[in-house]
């Protein structure tokens, strides 16, 4: 899925310190899953808006709703009753969200509430990591279902550099190094003939490096 | 100023590769020695050129730091022509941190085209390490492509699209080894794929534990590896026992022995310098008869002016001229 942190009160308040009547718009997809944009977290954030601002002596009236995914125009169009209500919203989807309901509603000002990071999952309760960069050419295969463009810090495809140690990454003690993982499953397995040639450069129009991506699946365009 | 002309485009005599001084010394069975320089943090030619002379004529070729540690200086390419200008070898170092494939192209082509002949491929240190840690990195190629396209540049004279260059580089290619990195079992594989990957010679991470290095190097020779590679040992003399300890316990990749930092606080006062030294020497002497190893390379880290001393002491000296 994909992962987010919440920003900080402060510079939420900062966003719409011009404001006296917003919405606090959720999203039920990836942000309810991460804890962070779902119907709790919306709650919490318009409480806490509401608090701060009365303690500045200018209150705001804030109303909440969270959709079922603002990435997708079907349910964004549920808003259009109620969107003109407010002088803005803010949302708490990834960055996905703001960018539907900015296109859908060319008069109304949307704001971010969350910092959208990365893909991956949790990996224990609380704590979620990046799996994959949305590289658009999928090799991981070849390395026994673990991505080294997304998971080493350098993308090297010819690992590890002479930085890891001790399994970990050599930006810091907290990240484990993936050509660890790679390699040591691989002696495991007996199979590090694998590993053992030059691989050709990556393409990368694939990737961000292409310019914006888009996927066509003409059977449903119909 | 040197006039840069067309002699720079003279392809190398005989078979070699270059025809680099290292590459000669090399092949001629010379047991080499390299040094290194990192360019100053700033246009401070004055301060490059006072490197040069504790350098010159006390190694075979002196690596140019390519933004070591992330940390921003001259760049490698421009302070390797100065020290043409200047009479010594450079072994021009280039990380695909800051580069992508076009750049690193172009880059190797200015390098051949101001003579420059040797190359070190490297991935670089991780910017997060360095004084722009906010910067975004680029590892478009990682070191291994690197060889391969610099290789592959000067043997098929093509570009990495297949295209035909009009004058190829010419480049003597070495690349990095660290025996010390995690897992040990691997390190002498990825050797073997950046020697299959094309390079010429490797210089080693500075080696401190010798019982590792030593274990290393047997498995390099088992490979058979040495002869399809000439392998230069690193030596970092440490300066304090200090020294020791923070490199040990700061810089990812490194091992410093407990026996070591144990021996340089074991010196007596205002001595901890020349125990390093000595060690550093032992070393060396030792490096002259391992199976395997073709040379040294010292990089004595804003140490330079101990060069001199250091090569003379290590019997280095004078400096074959091939
Ligand atoms: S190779 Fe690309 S698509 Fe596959 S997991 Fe890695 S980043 Fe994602
Ligand atoms: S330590 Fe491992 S994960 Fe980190 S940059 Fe090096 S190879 Fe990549």
């Amino acid at each position: 899925m994909i992962v987010a942190d919440r920003k900080s009160l402060e510079e939420i308040l900062s966003m719409i310190k011009d404001y006296k009547n917003i919405m606090v718009l959720g999203c039920k997809g990836c942000v309810t899953v991460c804890n962070v944009g779902g119907e709790k977290e919306v709650s919490i954030l318009a409480s806490a808006l509401r608090i701060a601002r009365q303690k500045e002596g200018r209150e705001i009236n804030i109303d909440t709703k969270v959709i079922e995914r603002q990435c997708d125009n079907e349910y964004v169009a549920q808003l259009k009753e109620t969107v003109g209500n407010y002088e803005a919203v803010v949302s708490m989807a990834c960055g996905v969200g703001p960018q539907f309901l900015s296109e859908a509603y060319r008069e109304q000002k949307f704001y971010p509430a969350v910092n959208t990071t990365f893909f991956g999952g949790a990996v224990t309760h609380g704590i979620w990591e990046e799996r994959c960069a949305g590289c658009g050419t999928c090799i991981i295969h070849d390395f026994d279902g673990l991505c080294p463009v997304a998971r080493c810090a350098k993308s090297l495809l010819h690992g590890p550099c002479g930085g890891s140690s001790k399994g970990k990454c050599e930006i810091s003690k907290e990240t484990i190094c993936i050509w660890d993982s790679i390699v040591s499953k691989k002696m495991e397995q007996g199979r590090l003939n694998d590993l053992l040639k030059v691989r050709a450069v990556k393409d990368w129009r694939t990737a961000r490096d292409g310019g914006p991506r888009r996927s066509i699946r003409e059977e449903l365009t119909q | 100023m040197s006039e840069i002309n067309s002699e720079n485009n003279v392809k190398p005599e005989g078979d070699f590769k270059s025809g680099s001084n290292l590459e000669k010394v090399l092949r001629a069975g010379h047991f080499a020695f390299t040094g290194e320089c990192g360019p100053p943090k700033g246009a401070n030619v004055h301060h490059l050129v006072e490197k040069f002379h504790h350098l010159k004529g006390n190694v075979d070729a002196v690596n140019i730091t390519d933004n070591q540690t992330a940390v921003v200086r001259m760049s490698s390419l421009a302070a390797s022509h100065l020290m043409i200008d200047h009479g010594l070898e450079p072994n021009f170092q280039m990380v695909c941190r800051d580069r992508n494939r076009l750049a690193i192209t172009s880059d190797i082509l200015g390098a051949y085209a101001l003579g420059i002949r040797n190359m070190l491929c490297l991935s670089g240190d991780h910017q997060s390490f360095g004084n722009h840690p906010e910067a975004k990195n680029v590892h478009d190629i990682d070191s291994m492509q690197l060889i391969n396209l610099v290789t592959t540049m000067r043997d098929k004279e093509e570009f990495l699209n297949g295209e035909k260059i009009d004058v190829a580089p010419k480049l003597f290619v070495g690349a990095a080894c660290n025996p010390f990195a995690d897992p040990f079992e691997y390190r002498v594989y990825r050797l073997a794929n950046k020697i299959a990957a094309g390079a010429d010679f490797i210089q080693t991470q500075c080696i401190y534990n010798m019982d590792k290095f030593r274990t290393f190097m047997k498995q390099v020779v088992d490979m058979g590896l040495h002869e399809k590679c000439y392998i230069l040992a690193g030596v970092t003399p440490m300066k304090s026992a200090r020294m020791a300890s923070f490199m040990g316990k700061m810089v990812p990749g490194m091992d410093v022995p407990e026996s070591l930092i144990n021996r340089l606080k074991g010196a007596e006062k205002g001595k901890q310098a020349e125990e390093g030294i000595k060690f550093a020497l032992e070393q060396i002497e030792e490096f002259k008869e391992m199976k395997g190893v073709a040379g040294v390379h010292l990089m004595a880290i804003e140490w330079e002016q101990m060069v001199p001393e250091i090569a003379e002491r290590a019997g280095m000296l004078p400096r074959p001229v091939v």
